[in-house]
């Protein structure tokens, strides 16, 4: 399996990023040179095997919880948004999205 | 004031209690050696002199109300990957470059002054990975991380700055968050001490996620006394802000250190199981290179020690451990590329300048914001969970952790704790593998099984190699064991003196 430059820019638009020809270059060589080592894993028989998400179930003490769907924190509405790139009223400002 | 910046966290915390120094006295000398340190340990505006000495006269007057709480009073610096108030929070990304916190992580409230934290005073923030994603601590937006024992040698990562400001007894305590290895590997390296605990044990509120089904916070001091100690206040459950955290009550980790080993196990002696693949000098199935010698061989002499004190030696089997590398790499990706989702100009951190449209804004202000080995993990994200692929990689990853941690299960019917190395070489030199990030990857190949499957881990230093740099060996608990692990730790070190050993230069 080797990933080609279409299949570099396709993820990246999936991720939302942008790169430019020479990092989608490097990039395409470095995750290539990764799955060189994921391809030991389709030897192994996994049928039968329950994928396993997350430890907790595994030390069969608990499941994961939910907890109760009540508002547990104060409004901070002002803190929350001091480091917010832009603000007005309250509101997160982005660009027009609706002409 | 030599040996001030030796003793370790238990001493000074004895010092505090019989008044023989106080806790603005104690931040003051710290926060000072914090802020000349040559290592870049610290981030540079990763200190607020006004919290810490706000912080350090609430403690005095703790303690002269007679408040003994055993940390009351000392100095701790945080991991900049834990979010805090009255500090700045990075992750070590420019992405989050200024971002100012509006609450503190659970664990930074558990170890603090106030809302019945164990009252540790809060030095600064220390340097990382960015979002706790690397290995040699390279990755950080901010500045390299030097390691005490060789300046021109990494200190390990994601915890580097951790590491390194412990080793050099610039603090006597940091806290650190372990993913793959993160604590134990940067111990390794600077030769600390430094415990993973439990998967859910320590609550991720606050804490920057990285890949949320691994990351746990843990400590790093130079005693496995002093991580029990730490421990001990880090970890309660927070049912309501994490829903992993474990639902068990607070644990004394101190409560079994002086177990002498002939009576620590299950059924009497305890038994430490050496991984067959991990102590034949290579990790025979895998494509990880050879175990460095002198590794090999300190680590073969910590378990003689062990077994001297009364410990026994069983050979175990971890048939799937070598498949580590692959399946950390896809679940971790996995998780941050869904975690990073997050950082997309619009609620905090930075934005791009004049971007013409909103996906625009979204893309480069994620190109800029993030490093290079960030964008990597998100894009095998982004590529394993994507349709056509996720039988392939995502799932089968998650199928052979199940497998991976069933190994231990096995094992665990054998043995109480395991041992074995935390890395295959010490240190390497700034620069060697900056631009092969499979390489960094390759030296995980220890501490991986162990993240996957959710089980305490911990480093203690065993010896230096020929070239003066610390060794450290691993000890892998059963899950809830933390204090087992701490046990035969701190049996180790009062038998002999590697953790007891500084870096030339080091006053």
């Amino acid at each position: 399996m080797s990933l080609n430059p279409q299949d570099i820019q396709r993820i990246a638009n999936l991720a939302r990023l942008s790169l430019d020809e020479s990092q989608s270059k490097r990039m395409r060589e470095q995750i290539n040179g990764f799955f060189d080592l994921v391809t030991q894993m389709q030897d192994i028989n996994t049928e039968g095997i329950e994928p396993m998400s997350h430890p907790v179930d595994l030390m069969q003490l608990q499941t994961l919880r939910l907890r109760d769907d009540v508002a547990s924190e104060p409004n901070h509405r002002e803190t929350n948004q001091r480091s917010a790139p832009a603000v007005e009223r309250g509101l997160f400002l982005v660009p027009k999205v609706i002409e | 004031m030599d040996e001030l910046n030796r003793s370790g966290v238990a001493e000074l915390a004895q010092q505090l209690r019989n008044k023989k120094i106080s806790a603005v006295e104690l931040s003051q000398h710290f926060l000072k050696r914090a802020q000349a340190d040559q290592h870049g340990s610290f981030l540079q505006n990763g200190f607020n002199e006004e919290a810490t000495f706000r912080q350090a006269r609430e403690a005095d007057a703790l303690i002269a109300k007679g408040d003994a709480s055993p940390l009351l009073g000392v100095p701790i610096a945080h991991k900049d990957i834990f979010v805090t108030q009255d500090f700045v929070t990075t992750a070590g990304s420019q992405m989050l470059n200024g971002y100012q916190s509006p609450f503190d992580a659970t664990v930074v409230r558990n170890l603090g002054v106030g809302h019945g934290g164990a009252g540790m005073v809060t030095i600064g923030k220390l340097n990382c990975d960015e979002f706790a994603m690397g290995s040699s601590n390279e990755n950080s937006a901010y500045s390299v991380v030097k390691n005490p024992w060789d300046a021109s040698r990494i200190p390990g990562g994601s915890s580097g700055g951790s590491a390194a400001a412990v080793a050099a007894c610039v603090v006597p305590a940091a806290t650190g968050t372990d993913t793959g290895g993160s604590i134990r590997q940067p111990a390794s390296f600077c030769g600390i001490t430094g415990i993973k605990p439990t998967y859910g044990r320590a609550s991720r509120y606050g804490m920057i996620s990285y890949a949320s089904s691994l990351d746990q916070a843990g400590p790093m001091a130079r005693s496995a006394q002093d991580c029990a100690l730490l421990l001990s206040s880090m970890c309660a459950p927070d049912l309501d802000r994490d829903s992993t955290s474990l639902d068990i009550a607070r644990e004394d980790f101190s409560k079994n250190l002086m177990t002498p080993l002939k009576s620590a196990g299950k059924n009497g002696a305890l038994k430490i199981g050496v991984p067959h693949e991990w102590s034949m000098g290579t990790t025979a199935r895998g494509k990880a290179k050879q175990i460095d010698e002198s590794i090999s061989l300190n680590i073969s002499n910590a378990l003689k020690q062990l077994q001297q004190s009364g410990a026994q030696l069983v050979e175990i089997d971890l048939p799937h451990a070598h498949l580590a590398i692959p399946v950390y790499y896809i679940i971790a990706s996995a998780e941050a590329s869904s975690n990073l989702s997050r950082f997309d100009g619009v609620k905090f951190g930075h934005r791009t300048s004049s971007p013409v449209d909103l996906i625009d804004m979204y893309k480069k202000t994620r190109t800029e914001g993030f490093g290079d080995e960030v964008l990597r993990r998100i894009m095998i994200g982004a590529y394993v969970l994507s349709h056509g692929y996720y039988d392939a990689y995502y799932l089968k990853a998650q199928k052979i952790r199940r497998l991976i941690a069933k190994d231990f299960e096995a094992a665990f019917q054998a043995c109480d704790v395991i041992a074995g190395p935390v890395a295959p070489t010490v240190a390497w030199k700034l620069g060697d593998k900056a631009d092969d990030p499979v390489a960094n990857y390759l030296a995980d190949i220890f501490t991986l099984p162990a993240s996957l499957a959710g089980l305490p881990g911990m480093s203690i230093p065993v010896g230096l190699d020929g070239a003066n740099m610390p060794i450290g060996m691993q000890l892998i608990g059963n899950y809830l064991y933390e204090s087992l692990l701490l046990n035969v730790a701190h049996q180790f070190q009062t038998i002999t003196s590697h953790h007891t050993l500084k870096a030339g230069g080091v006053v």
